[in-house]
């Protein structure tokens, strides 16, 4: 109860901005700060709004010269045919929905697991492994995508390509996930812990009783983070059995088509991107929170 | 009487251990499994692409050693290599920046609005970067026939006769790609920057309007931003990550590989000598390349960063 008390103070005192500054505002700048912050909103929803419009697009609609933004008469056909081709594939769509699904949960949940207990020992304690994080903060710069040839001949070597470890163990290594959690959890007061170690808890139902639960935003940040990575992943050359990829291989094997798909490509990407809209919507004041402990000191 | 010394310092480092795991075991499991997956994953990988690069290295047989072979070959011998070596750097001087700009004016104003729509905002420029695959859409955008939105638009105002070749045109391939990252780099460092502005303490703002600090840019250069420091600092490794590792982007829209390898990147090259010729030695050396190329970029980033404010 206690403890309850303690962090839920604590967190209001490090996240209120109540009241506004006293600084004047020039209507100059207003206009500023509006005219670009439309300019750059056009730029950045344009397209998607155009991918929306086109799945909702006739046939002679997408063809119509000259080309339109805005759909006429809207129609479902492109999502219909969606559907239709899906369950000609040659394997099930129900298989790549399900990989996506499994690998999305599964590696989300061990991410934020093993990157929060990695955390808890970094951030409030000073041990042998001190020189750790250092390392993790330089590897930030280093993604999958860099690190790709080499991480596959490991992956290679310990014999797991073409497995559903290959897209579960890379992930689990996120050095952005330790990152954000060790600098989030530092703010947790150390007296909350001592107080459970004079009550005799070890440090494993320290972190899973009391430091878990109060660093809820910063898992939940990890867990958009990780599911929007691993929703849009695909299956490069680690992977060439066709029942173990994913559902964007799915879509673009749909798109890969004729002309006549256009319609139903884009109905299927803007499908693709519902989940981790939904996701950021339901993380988003969460993530804002933790990316507030962010910075890397030097 | 050294070695004495030697053993003795051993044996106290060693019952220290004993004392220090006794003590520590379970903060040292908790670890492990991410320490692990770590070496596993992002250490071994990084020394394994070191020792390669002097190798020749096929999968199939031992590697064979050859010195700087592969470096040799990289600067002397192969011109595309070059080209992906000027387009990754143009990415790096021109995306790089622009993109981290962006986040940041961007995030700036944004902390002006009201809470409710701010929210909102933050959620259309977050969208692209958080939808992973759908840039793929600009490639209509982009089309080079009539049909094309850009095309067509300029067509219908006169500005051109004939439609341009967007994405198959050498001269332009490269803009195009440059705008669609653009368009994604509103990411995690964006976020990072909207945070940093909102936690900044309002009393630093009152006490720097009593100081004498007059209007908004003057409150970002000696408040705003010397506060938010180590968030700028994370979020140019963020992009510094991002616009060394253009790949993705250039091979869906322009194609792999690009039209006379005007849109090759080095991550392209690495993927081209990796995973389709099998030449992993010299894939590893043009891994090693661009680790050092970031690492160079970061070092200089953090210290035009440490002079913020001043």
């Amino acid at each position: 109860m206690v403890v309850k008390v303690a962090t839920k103070h604590h967190r209001k005192k490090l996240f209120s901005h109540a009241g506004r500054r006293r600084q004047t505002r020039s209507l100059f700048g207003n206009i500023i700060i509006f005219t670009v912050l439309a300019a750059c909103g056009v730029f950045m929803a344009l397209p998607l709004v155009y991918a929306i419009m086109n799945s909702f697009k006739p046939i002679e609609e997408l063809f119509l010269y000259p080309p339109r933004f805005y759909v006429m008469r809207p129609v479902t056909s492109n999502y219909t045919t969606l559907f239709r081709l899906i369950n000609n594939l040659w394997v099930p769509f129900s298989r790549y929905t399900f990989n996506s699904i499994f690998v999305c949960t599964v590696t989300t949940i061990g991410q934020i697991l093993i990157a929060s207990a990695a955390a808890y020992s970094l951030s409030k304690f000073k041990t042998r492994i001190s020189w750790f994080f250092p390392l993790v903060v330089i590897s930030l710069l280093f993604n999958g995508t860099v690190l790709g040839i080499p991480q596959y001949i490991v992956l290679n070597t310990l014999g797991i390509v073409n497995t559903y470890w290959v897209y579960i163990l890379p992930s689990l290594a996120s050095s952005l996930g330790l990152f954000l959690m060790k600098q989030f959890m530092e703010q947790v007061p150390m007296a909350l812990i001592e107080a459970a170690k004079i009550d005799g808890a070890n440090h494993f139902t320290i972190f899973l009783r009391i430091v878990m639960p109060s660093v809820k935003p910063a898992w939940l940040t990890l867990l958009l983070y990780a599911f929007q990575a691993i929703w849009a992943m695909t299956s490069g050359s680690t992977i060439y059995n066709e029942e173990l990829k994913l559902l964007p291989n799915a879509i673009s094997q749909v798109l890969s088509g004729t002309i006549e798909r256009t319609g139903a490509s884009a109905a299927g990407s803007v499908l693709l991107m519902i989940p981790p809209i939904l996701v950021f919507i339901l993380t988003q004041s969460s993530v804002i929170q933790t990316m507030t402990s962010s910075g890397i000191k030097e | 009487m050294e070695r004495i010394g030697i053993k003795k310092r051993m044996s106290v480092f060693l019952s220290g251990t004993g004392k220090d795991l006794q003590a520590n075991y379970q903060l040292y499991l908790l670890a492990m499994p991410f320490m692990i997956l770590f070496f596993l994953f992002v250490v071994i990988p990084v020394f394994m692409a070191i020792v390669l690069s002097f190798t020749y290295f096929n999968m199939l047989e031992m590697p064979q050693w050859r010195g700087i072979d592969n470096y040799l070959r990289m600067f002397l011998d192969d011109d595309i290599f070059i080209k992906a070596l000027v387009n990754t750097l143009k990415f790096a001087v021109i995306t790089g920046p622009l993109g981290y700009m962006l986040c940041f004016v961007l995030a700036w104003f944004i902390n002006e609005l009201s809470p409710k729509l701010r929210s909102f905002v933050t959620l259309i420029f977050y969208a692209p970067a958080l939808t992973g695959n759908v840039y793929f859409i600009w490639q209509y955008i982009f089309s080079g026939d009539q049909y094309g939105f850009i095309n067509n638009f300029l067509i219908q105002n006169g500005f051109i006769l004939e439609p341009i070749q967007w994405l198959t045109n050498e001269k332009y391939m490269l803009t195009v790609i440059m705008i669609v990252q653009l368009w994604l780099s509103l990411g995690v460092s964006f976020l990072a920057f909207i945070a940093g502005f909102q936690s900044v303490d309002q009393s630093l703002y009152e006490a720097a309007a009593i100081d004498g600090v007059q209007n908004r840019w003057q409150e970002l250069w000696y408040v705003t931003l010397p506060t938010m420091k180590p968030q700028l600092l994370f979020g140019a490794v963020m992009q510094i990550s991002s616009s060394f590792s253009v790949a993705a982007i250039s091979q869906t829209l322009v194609g792999f590989p690009s039209k006379d390898y005007a849109a090759h990147t080095i991550v392209l090259h690495i993927m081209d000598y990796g995973t389709i010729r099998y030449e992993m030695g010299y894939a590893c050396a043009l891994t090693v390349v661009l680790f050092l190329m970031m690492l160079i970029f970061k070092s200089i980033v953090s210290r035009i960063l440490a002079k913020v404010g001043e």
